[in-house]
C-alpha cells in the first residue's frame, strides 16, 4: 500500500525528470520551454498533494467536518502558477525575437551562427 | 508614524513606481522619476541601517498579520547592509544611465528600460528584507524576470540568446528553491525563517530535510553563479546594455549570496548543516576552483566586458570561500567582499561604458592609446583594477586580508596561498588592459582627447573614490560585517 499511497509523489518525480530531461536534451527552444513547464507543473502537483489528508474535506466551514486539508499550499502554488505563466510568456516572446534575429529556433543552428560571427 | 512603515516602503515604493514609469512614456521624465525613486529607496535603506545599529533588529508584520502566520519583514544588520549596497548602487547608476542608455537602447523603448529597472530593484530589495522563505522566492522571480528583459534589451542579437539561456537556468534554479521550501514546509508547517529555525532541530535528521537542503543549495547556487553553475553569466553580462551589466554585476549575484547566507545560517542556524566536514570541504573546493578557473579564463578574453564577467565568477568564489570557513573572520571577509566587490565591479563596468561611448568598442585591442585619450576614465579603471587585485589601500585588500586571516586561523595555509595566487592572476588580466591603453600608441587620425560626459564620469569616480576611502578607513564596513557575521554564527555556537 505504501507505494500506492505515495502515488502522487511518484508522478511528481516522473514529471520532474521528464521536464528536466527535455530542457537539457532538446535543441528546439520552444520544446525547452515546454520542458520547463512540465518541470514546474510537477512542483505544483507536489505542493497540492502535500496538503491533502486522507479523509479530510476541503477547508470550508461546514457542519460535521473536523478533518480538513491545509489550504496554504494551494495559495502558495497559485502564486507559483502566476510566476510560471509569466516565465513562459517571456520565454516565448524571446523566442519570437530570436526567430527574427537568427531565422531559426534550433539551439545548435544558433550556436553555429554565433561562432561564425 | 511613517518611520514605523519604512521596511514596507523600502520595497513598495519601487514596486508602485514601476507601472507609473510605464504610464509616463516620455524617456526623460521616466528617467527623472526613476532617479527620484532610487534615491528615495537609498535614503530609506540608510535610515534603516542607522535604526538597526541603534535599536537592533526590526520586525515588521506585513498587513499586521503577526509573525509565523503572516509575512514578516525582518531587518537585521546583515539585511540592512545589503539593502544599502543594492539601493546605493541602484541610485548611483541612475545619473550614469541616461546617456549610456540613449546610446544603447532604441529611443521608443527607453521608458520600458526604467520600468524594468525599478522592478528589478524592487525584487532585489525584497529578497534582502523579507523574513519569509516563500516571499523570498516571489521576489527572486520578480528580480529574475525583469533582469531577463533587461539583458534582452542589448543591441547585439546574442543578447537575446543570452537572456533566453539565463531564463532557462534561472527558472530551474528558482524552481529547485521552491521544491526545497516545499519539503521544509512538509516537515515543519512553517515558512517564517525564525520559526523554521526553531522547528528545524526536531526534524533535521530526516531524509526530507536533507533533500530540501540539497535543493536549496543547488537552486541558490545557480542564482549566485557558483562555479559549475555559472554558465549563464558570461554571455548575459557581455551582451546586456552596459548599465544593466553594471547594475546586475554589482547587485544580483550579491543578493543571491545573501539569500544563501540566510538559508544556511538563519533557517538552518540551529542545525549544523555546513559543519559536516563533507559540506565545508565541498564548498571550499568549488570556491577555489571558481577563483582559479574564473581568473584563468578572464586572462584569455579579448572583450573587456567578458573579461570582467569571468572575473566576477572568481570574485564570487572568494565570497563562497569566506562562507565555507564558518568562522567569524571568514564570514566577515565574505560579507565585506559583497560590499567591496559591488563598488569595484560597478566602477569598472562604468569605465567600460565610458570607453564604449567614446571609442565605440569594448575590445582590448581597440584600446590603444586610451590612457592618453581618456585619462580620467582610465585612471579610474586602474585604481579599481588594483582594488580587484587586492593591493593595499584599496577595498580588495581588506576582504582578502580577512579571508587569509580566516584561512590561517584554521591552519589552512595552502588556501591562504591559493588566495594570493589567484590574486596574481588578476594582476595579469588587469595588466593586459593597462598595457594596451597606456603603452601602445593611438592609431593615426584618432581624436587626441575626448572624455565621456560629466554625468557618466561623476558616478564612476564616486564609486572609485568610495573604493579607496573604504580601503583606507574600513572601520565602519568592517564593524558592520563583523557584527553581522557574529550575529549569524551566534545562533550556531
Amino acid at each position: 500500500m505504501e507505494v500506492f499511497g505515495l502515488f502522487n509523489y511518484w508522478i511528481v518525480i516522473v514529471l520532474m525528470m521528464v521536464g528536466f530531461y527535455i530542457v537539457i536534451t532538446q535543441h528546439n527552444l520552444v520544446k525547452k520551454v515546454v520542458g520547463l513547464n512540465i518541470f514546474q507543473v510537477s512542483v505544483f502537483i507536489f505542493y497540492i498533494s502535500m496538503s491533502k489528508i486522507t479523509g479530510g474535506t476541503a477547508p470550508i466551514l461546514t457542519e460535521g467536518a473536523t478533518l480538513y486539508g491545509n489550504p496554504l499550499p494551494h495559495v502558495l502554488i497559485l502564486t507559483a502558477i502566476v510566476v510560471g505563466v509569466a516565465t513562459t510568456a517571456l520565454g516565448l516572446a524571446l523566442i519570437v525575437r530570436i526567430q527574427k534575429a537568427y531565422g531559426t529556433i534550433e539551439d545548435d543552428e544558433i550556436e553555429a551562427q554565433e561562432s561564425e560571427s | 508614524m511613517i518611520q514605523a512603515h519604512l521596511p514596507a516602503l523600502q520595497v513598495i515604493i519601487p514596486l508602485i513606481a514601476a507601472p507609473f514609469c510605464l504610464l509616463i512614456r516620455r524617456s526623460d521624465l521616466a528617467w527623472a522619476f526613476s532617479l527620484l525613486v532610487t534615491w528615495c529607496t537609498f535614503a530609506i535603506a540608510l535610515i534603516l541601517l542607522l535604526q538597526v545599529n541603534e535599536t537592533g533588529t526590526i520586525s515588521y508584520p506585513m498587513g499586521d498579520w503577526s509573525a509565523p502566520y503572516g509575512i514578516e519583514y525582518k531587518v537585521d544588520l546583515l539585511s540592512a547592509f545589503v539593502l544599502v549596497i543594492v539601493s546605493g548602487i541602484g541610485s548611483v547608476v541612475m545619473p550614469y544611465a541616461r546617456l549610456s542608455i540613449e546610446r544603447e537602447i532604441p529611443w521608443p523603448r527607453i521608458y520600458l528600460f526604467y520600468t524594468m529597472y525599478l522592478l528589478c530593484l524592487c525584487g532585489l530589495l525584497g529578497i534582502a528584507i523579507t523574513g519569509d522563505v516563500f516571499n523570498l522566492f516571489v521576489f527572486l522571480e520578480v528580480s529574475s524576470l525583469s533582469s531577463y528583459v533587461l539583458i534582452a534589451l542589448g543591441k547585439d542579437r546574442r543578447a537575446l540568446t543570452a537572456a533566453f539561456r539565463y531564463l532557462i537556468m534561472g527558472t530551474i534554479g528558482a524552481t529547485f528553491y521552491v521544491i526545497g521550501v516545499g519539503l521544509m514546509y512538509m516537515m515543519t508547517g512553517s515558512l517564517n525563517m525564525a520559526d523554521l529555525a526553531k522547528l528545524m532541530p526536531l526534524v533535521a535528521e530526516t531524509r526530507t530535510i536533507q533533500a530540501a537542503i540539497a535543493f536549496l543549495i543547488i537552486g541558490l547556487g545557480l542564482k549566485l553563479a557558483l562555479f559549475p553553475l555559472h554558465l549563464w553569466l558570461p554571455n548575459a553580462y557581455t551582451y546586456a546594455p552596459t548599465v544593466v551589466t553594471i547594475f546586475l554585476a554589482a547587485t544580483a549575484t550579491k543578493v543571491a549570496v545573501y539569500a544563501f547566507l540566510r538559508i544556511i545560517f538563519t533557517v538552518f542556524g540551529n542545525v549544523p548543516v555546513l559543519q559536516k566536514e563533507f559540506m565545508t570541504d565541498f564548498l571550499m573546493f568549488l570556491a577555489i576552483v571558481a577563483m582559479f578557473a574564473g581568473s584563468f579564463v578572464a586572462i584569455y578574453q579579448t572583450n573587456i566586458k567578458r573579461m570582467l564577467a569571468y572575473s566576477s565568477i572568481a570574485q564570487i568564489g572568494y565570497m563562497v570561500l569566506g562562507i565555507s570557513f564558518i568562522s567569524v573572520a571568514g564570514l566577515t571577509g565574505g560579507i565585506i567582499h559583497i560590499f567591496n566587490h559591488a563598488v569595484v565591479k560597478g566602477a569598472l563596468f562604468m569605465a567600460v561604458g565610458c570607453i564604449f561611448i567614446k571609442m565605440g568598442s569594448v575590445y582590448i585591442e581597440d584600446l590603444a592609446g586610451a590612457g592618453k585619450r581618456m585619462p580620467v576614465t582610465m585612471a579610474s579603471f586602474v585604481i579599481c583594477g588594483l582594488g580587484l587585485i587586492g593591493v593595499p589601500l584599496t577595498v580588495g585588500f581588506i576582504s582578502k586580508w580577512y579571508l587569509i586571516l580566516a584561512a590561517l586561523d584554521k591552519g589552512l595555509w595552502p588556501i591562504a596561498a591559493a588566495i594570493v595566487g589567484s590574486s596574481l592572476l588578476a594582476v595579469i588580466y588587469v595588466w593586459r588592459v593597462i598595457e594596451v591603453a597606456y603603452f601602445q600608441p593611438a592609431p593615426e587620425g584618432a581624436e587626441t582627447r575626448s572624455e565621456a560626459p560629466m554625468t557618466m564620469l561623476a558616478p564612476m569616480w564616486f564609486l572609485t573614490l568610495a573604493s579607496v576611502y573604504f580601503g583606507v578607513d574600513a572601520t565602519r564596513t568592517i564593524n558592520i560585517a563583523e557584527t553581522a557575521a557574529a550575529y549569524l554564527l551566534k545562533v550556531i555556537q
